[in-house]
């Protein structure tokens, strides 16, 4: 590392308060009287439940109530006809294995946790498939188009093109786990009056719709959620098991906690989808680009339709004129996918970028040239020019940085005793997102200012993001600045999802500010002060305690004529032991091109977490499901791999940290899914190099190297 | 709950005397396997006799055997300059298992009992023999990545996950078991058993026996050697396969060699075939090889294991090369 990131750069203004401990989370408030849930779960796949006994639990000590189908409690919505299939305790449906049949509530955890298995269900039980690759080959399966088909110039022209590939990738399903289980406190009082301690990515998408379901206004309930164990999406949205918590308070008129365990983090808060995806790419000899074809179908539920961006980067990513792209999703009984970090994206550049390399190889070029070569000026999908795009500059740098001209591009050059050593690269990029939200800054005449919105931190560092961005406009030392978030009572803002909050949010925190000093500046006028008078002064002049400032901040006609996307370029260096298959990451290199970086400590952090995930994506990590049973087989921190630290090599980060001119006043575009999209095809692309193995199934275990 | 009584002893004869009294009494020493299948609805002990204070945490030599406490923890024999110095491959293998803070609470004896991971045999909606004789196999023809390919029986492929027992294989230790009539010691290699007919007894410990300790003979065993754990990822996951290789060169020949595999068996794999094959021979390449090939001659596997019929013999060539180079 070329600087101390330690010192040269802005700490986490929450960093104290998390590794004190201090930081409180959900699942670490205590209410008078809190009372705890423990979910029981189908042990079947699909069917019905025949009967449900629940007469030992609730005759087990401590045990207040048990919720389920047979007692339904009120929720308005889930009364009426229409609306979602797993309404939670209003269907006798089983959609999948590990789904929530019943809640037991006792006044302890452990108490719950034993009274939930005395709850017996019989039922009647139907054929089901929970094999994604069998319902793609079954004629009978259903399937629904998950996006519009695309077509740019001719369709498949890569079948004809004079250097042409099409190649089949697989991706299994991955599963979020973040450290923090999930889960929610929920208070019900008298008259409707609702307080829950949520994890959630979005306060305000977490009021909506329990008041949605309860039918209650919004106004009524009150969502805290100051500190997030992370989120990598499973948290942006409320399901149904947080539904369960708040009918159980209302149920009983006491506050219910309920904390869902690991394994049950595997069936209840989504993942990232199983993928299968062709790639038909077409090149003339030179290395052009003459066809792109991106064909994919994703995993969904029997109960409930996901979708995501699978397909979007080949559209644009490189110069071509003859693109076509499909995406179907095909159902199979298993809880419904949710976006992970990356989200759909992640997955179709594992396929478009893999391919890309293979028709470098193909054409027996550098990879790092036939992108480069294929670099498109403008975007060809949307027709306008890119905001901004340093994308050259990007692959230079991250060349210069893993020692690139040591690749050589026959795979398997680099030989030592067992092991061999390859290089890879892969790009990734994703939309520049701006959305609309309001933030309230209050300048007080100590000297501080107070900085108010509903949105979420779940581990980026959004409060630290929005502290630069004041203290940089205002002049105001950074401890004087607080951003308080995570409360559904304070200004709205979208839920933090799509790495748009440092755009939307800090649009709102630029706004509030550049309002506030110009009011200072009136004040400074009116009272014949000098106009660069500190605010501080100018307040006390004025005898005004202090100044309150709302705006609500989203962006304009700008966004129609620009293409904005963040880009990012991996580099990795892997070794693998041809003897044992071992794959050892040996040194990573990740270049963002995100616009100005406003917090490089925590722009870093965001780096080198979506590399660890990408570690995990490409080499350890995988969902098992036995499809007999319909039942997770590794659903525990034992046998779910997520990279340990002994999986990861340095990871060296770099930024090109030049200014959007169009994006938001800051000139930032997001990147916490760049950080994570396309790396998992650099590490394939590497082992390629290494070993002249594709591996097109992730993730890349030793079996695979083997066989 | 599931109420279970908890006892503390600090002596190993009350322990003995408590666990012959109840049936369903288990001795509790760093919980690390046993607090897990309590969890799981595995097992449910109504007793649980804690034994982390009688004092069996000794690790010392007498005469030419090093004696370990069953009670030491893993850390403390991968630690001990005694072991390091003289049986530096068990050191190397307790290193490659589990993660520091397991290593620092599990102990010796817990290593050697605890039970297979298979995914199986830890859900109880599924069909296991091991957990409930009768029910099946859920392995044999489901996700059997993990398991076996040598000593397999139609009722259970489990494999023995502890990395420390495919050492101690290796070594030809012996573990010394105590009854309520006293003493006696087993060699290490008749400790743990194969399924066959019976998947849900793991070794021959009866069932009013405590382990004691192990015996360790002194050897030439300290500059060849290694411990190669080919897993997932590179820490703090199971072997998919993992061999313990050692072996003495005098004048160019190789005069003692010990071979075992982990993560192939129900029980840690003595490769006594390979051992003979080398015996009196250079450690080439070739010679390597072959005993490689040797080790393989019964293997058997499942479909999702199969791979392993390339990895194992890959890895002992690998481990016994890594020896050789080692000096
Ligand atoms: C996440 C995870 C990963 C792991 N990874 C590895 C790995 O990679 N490699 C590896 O080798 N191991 C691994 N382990 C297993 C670990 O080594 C064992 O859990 C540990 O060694 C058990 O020791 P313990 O003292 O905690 O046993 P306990 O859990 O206390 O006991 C286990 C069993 O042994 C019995 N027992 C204990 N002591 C005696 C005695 N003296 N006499 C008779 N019976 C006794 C108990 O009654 C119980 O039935 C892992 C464990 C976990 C949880
Ligand atoms: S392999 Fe053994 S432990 Fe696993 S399911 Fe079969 S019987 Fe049970």
């Amino acid at each position: 590392m070329e600087k101390n990131i330690l010192k040269d750069d802005n700490d986490r203004v929450d960093g104290l308060l998390k590794v004190t401990g201090k930081a409180r989370y959900f699942a670490e408030y205590e209410l008078p009287g809190l009372t705890y849930g423990v979910l029981v779960t189908s042990t079947i796949t699909k069917g019905k439940i025949t009967s449900l006994d629940t007469k030992a639990a609730e005759k087990a000590p401590g045990v207040i109530a048990v919720i389920s189908h047979l007692n339904k409690p009120s929720a308005a919505a889930y009364e009426q006809e229409g609306g979602p299939q797993m309404k939670i305790f209003y269907t006798d449906k089983i959609f999948y294995n590990g789904q929530p049949i019943a809640i037991v509530v006792a006044n302890t955890f452990e108490r719950a946790t034993h009274a939930a298995s005395l709850v017996k269900a019989t039922y009647a039980k139907e054929t089901f498939n929970t094999d994604f690759e069998k319902a793609l080959k079954d004629p009978k399966a259903k399937k629904f188009q998950g996006q519009a088909d695309y077509k740019r110039g001719e369709e498949n022209a890569y079948k004809t093109a004079e250097v042409k590939l099409e190649e089949r990738y697989f991706l299994p399903i991955e599963t979020h786990n973040p450290m923090e289980l999930h889960g929610i406190i929920a208070d019900w009082r008298p008259n409707n009056q609702l307080t829950v301690y949520a994890k959630t990515q979005g306060v305000k998408a977490t009021q909506g719709t329990i008041a949605n379901v309860f039918k209650i206004p919004m106004e009524n309930i009150q969502v805290n959620s100051e500190f997030v164990g992370g989120g990598f999406g499973m948290a942006l949205r409320t399901w149904p098991l947080e539904i369960a918590t708040v009918m159980a308070s209302k149920h009983i008129g006491k506050p219910v906690k309920l904390v869902i365990t690991r394994m049950q983090m595997f069936t209840m808060v989504g993942n990232r989808p199983a993928a299968i995806q062709t790639i038909g790419l077409g090149a003339n000899r030179d290395g052009k680009l003459t066809g792109i074809t991106h064909r994919a179908y994703g995993e969904t539920s029997a109960y409930e339709n996901f979708t995501e961006g699978v397909v979007n980067m080949a559209k644009f990513m490189y110069q071509c004129d003859n693109v076509n792209t499909s995406y179907a999703i095909v159902p199979v009984d298993l809880g419904v996918p949710i976006w992970m970090r990356g989200p759909g994206e992640a997955t179709g550049a594992f396929a478009l970028e893999s391919a890309i390399d293979e028709m470098a190889h193909a054409l027996d070029m550098d990879p790092l040239e036939f992108r480069i070569k294929n670099d498109p000026e403008t975007d060809q999908q949307k027709n306008k020019p890119f905001s901004s795009k340093n994308i050259k500059e990007a692959y230079q740098i991250g060349a210069e940085k893993i020692g690139w001209k040591n690749r050589k591009n026959k795979p398997g050059s680099l030989v030592e005793g067992a092991w061999q050593t390859g290089y890879g690269v892969s790009v990734g990029v994703f939309n520049a997102n701006r959305g609309k939200a309001s933030v309230k800054g209050i300048l007080k005449a100590d000297g501080s200012l107070l900085l108010q919105s509903a949105t979420s931190d779940i581990g980026p560092g959004t409060g630290t993001g929005m502290t630069l961005i004041a203290n940089k406009l205002m002049n105001i030392p950074v401890d004087k600045i607080t951003f308080e978030l995570g409360d559904s009572s304070l200004p709205p803002a979208p839920s933090q999802g799509g790495s748009a909050t440092l755009s939307t949010v800090g649009s709102a925190v630029n706004d509030v500010c550049v309002a506030l000093k110009s009011t200072i500046a009136e004040l400074a006028a009116n009272s014949n002060m000098d106009a660069t008078s500190n605010f501080v002064e100018v307040l006390k002049k004025n005898n005004l305690p202090q100044i309150e400032i709302t705006r609500e901040s989203q962006g304009g006609k700008e966004r129609d004529q620009y293409s904005m996307y963040s880009f990012s370029i991996h580099f990795v260096q892997v070794k693998v032991n041809s003897l044992t298959g071992v794959v050892k990451m040996g040194k990573i290199v990740s270049v963002g091109d995100s616009g100005t970086i406003v917090s490089p400590k925590t722009a870093r952090s965001q780096m080198v977490g979506g590399a660890v995930g990408g570690i995990g994506m490409a080499l350890t990590e995988e969902s098992i499901i036995d499809h007999r049973y319909g039942r997770y087989i590794n659903n525990n921190f034992a046998d779910y791999h997520v990279p340990v630290n002994a999986d990861v090599p340095e990871i060296d980060v770099h930024f090109i940290n030049k200014p959007d001119p169009y994006i938001n006043p800051m000139g930032a575009k997001g990147m916490g899914e760049i950080a994570l999209i396309g790396f998992s095809a650099a590490v394939a692309n590497a082992v390629f190099n290494a070993t002249g193995k594709r591996i097109r199934t992730l993730p890349i275990t030793p079996d695979k190297i083997l066989a | 709950m599931i109420n279970f009584q908890y006892l503390r002893t600090t002596t190993a004869k009350s322990a003995i005397a408590l666990l012959g009294k109840d049936k369903n009494a288990k001795f509790l020493a760093g919980g690390t396997n046993l607090i897990d299948l309590m969890k799981r609805g595995v097992t449910a002990p109504e007793k649980l006799i804690d034994i982390n204070h009688v004092p069996l945490k000794e690790i010392k030599q007498a005469g030419n055997k090093i004696h370990i406490g069953a009670l030491a923890s893993n850390t403390a024999v991968a630690d001990h300059a005694l072991i390091k110095e003289k049986l530096p491959l068990l050191s190397w293998a307790l290193q490659a298992g589990a993660s520091a803070q397991l290593r620092n609470v599990a102990t010796v004896g817990g290593n050697m009992m605890q039970r297979t991971r298979c995914g199986y045999f830890y859900d109880i909606e599924m069909p296991c023999n091991k957990r409930q004789p009768g029910t099946g196999c859920g392995a044999i023809e489901g996700f059997n990545r993990m398991h076996a390919i040598f000593g397999t029986s139609e009722k259970c492929i489990a494999v023995h996950p502890s990395d420390m027992c495919v050492a101690l294989v290796a070594l030809d230790a012996e573990v010394i078991l105590a009854g309520p009539k006293g003493e006696r010691k087993l060699p290490f290699k008749d400790f743990h058993r194969l399924a066959g007919d019976t998947p849900q007894l793991d070794n021959n410990l009866k069932a009013d026996e405590m382990i004691m300790g192990v015996e360790i003979p002194v050897n030439n065993l300290t500059k060849n050697y290694h411990y190669l754990k080919v897993r997932d990822r590179a820490s703090y996951a199971f072997a998919l396969v993992s061999v313990a290789a050692a072996f003495e060169i005098v004048d160019n020949k190789i005069t003692d060699v010990r071979i075992a595999m982990g993560g192939v068996a129900h029980k840690p794999w003595r490769l006594t075939a390979s051992e003979l094959f080398l015996r009196g021979k250079e450690a080439s390449l070739t010679n390597f090889n072959q005993a490689a090939q040797l080790a393989m001659k019964d293997a058997k596997s499942f479909g999702g294991n199969d791979f392993k019929l390339k990895l194992a013999p890959n890895t002992i060539i690998e481990a016994l090369s890594l020896a050789k180079a080692k000096a």
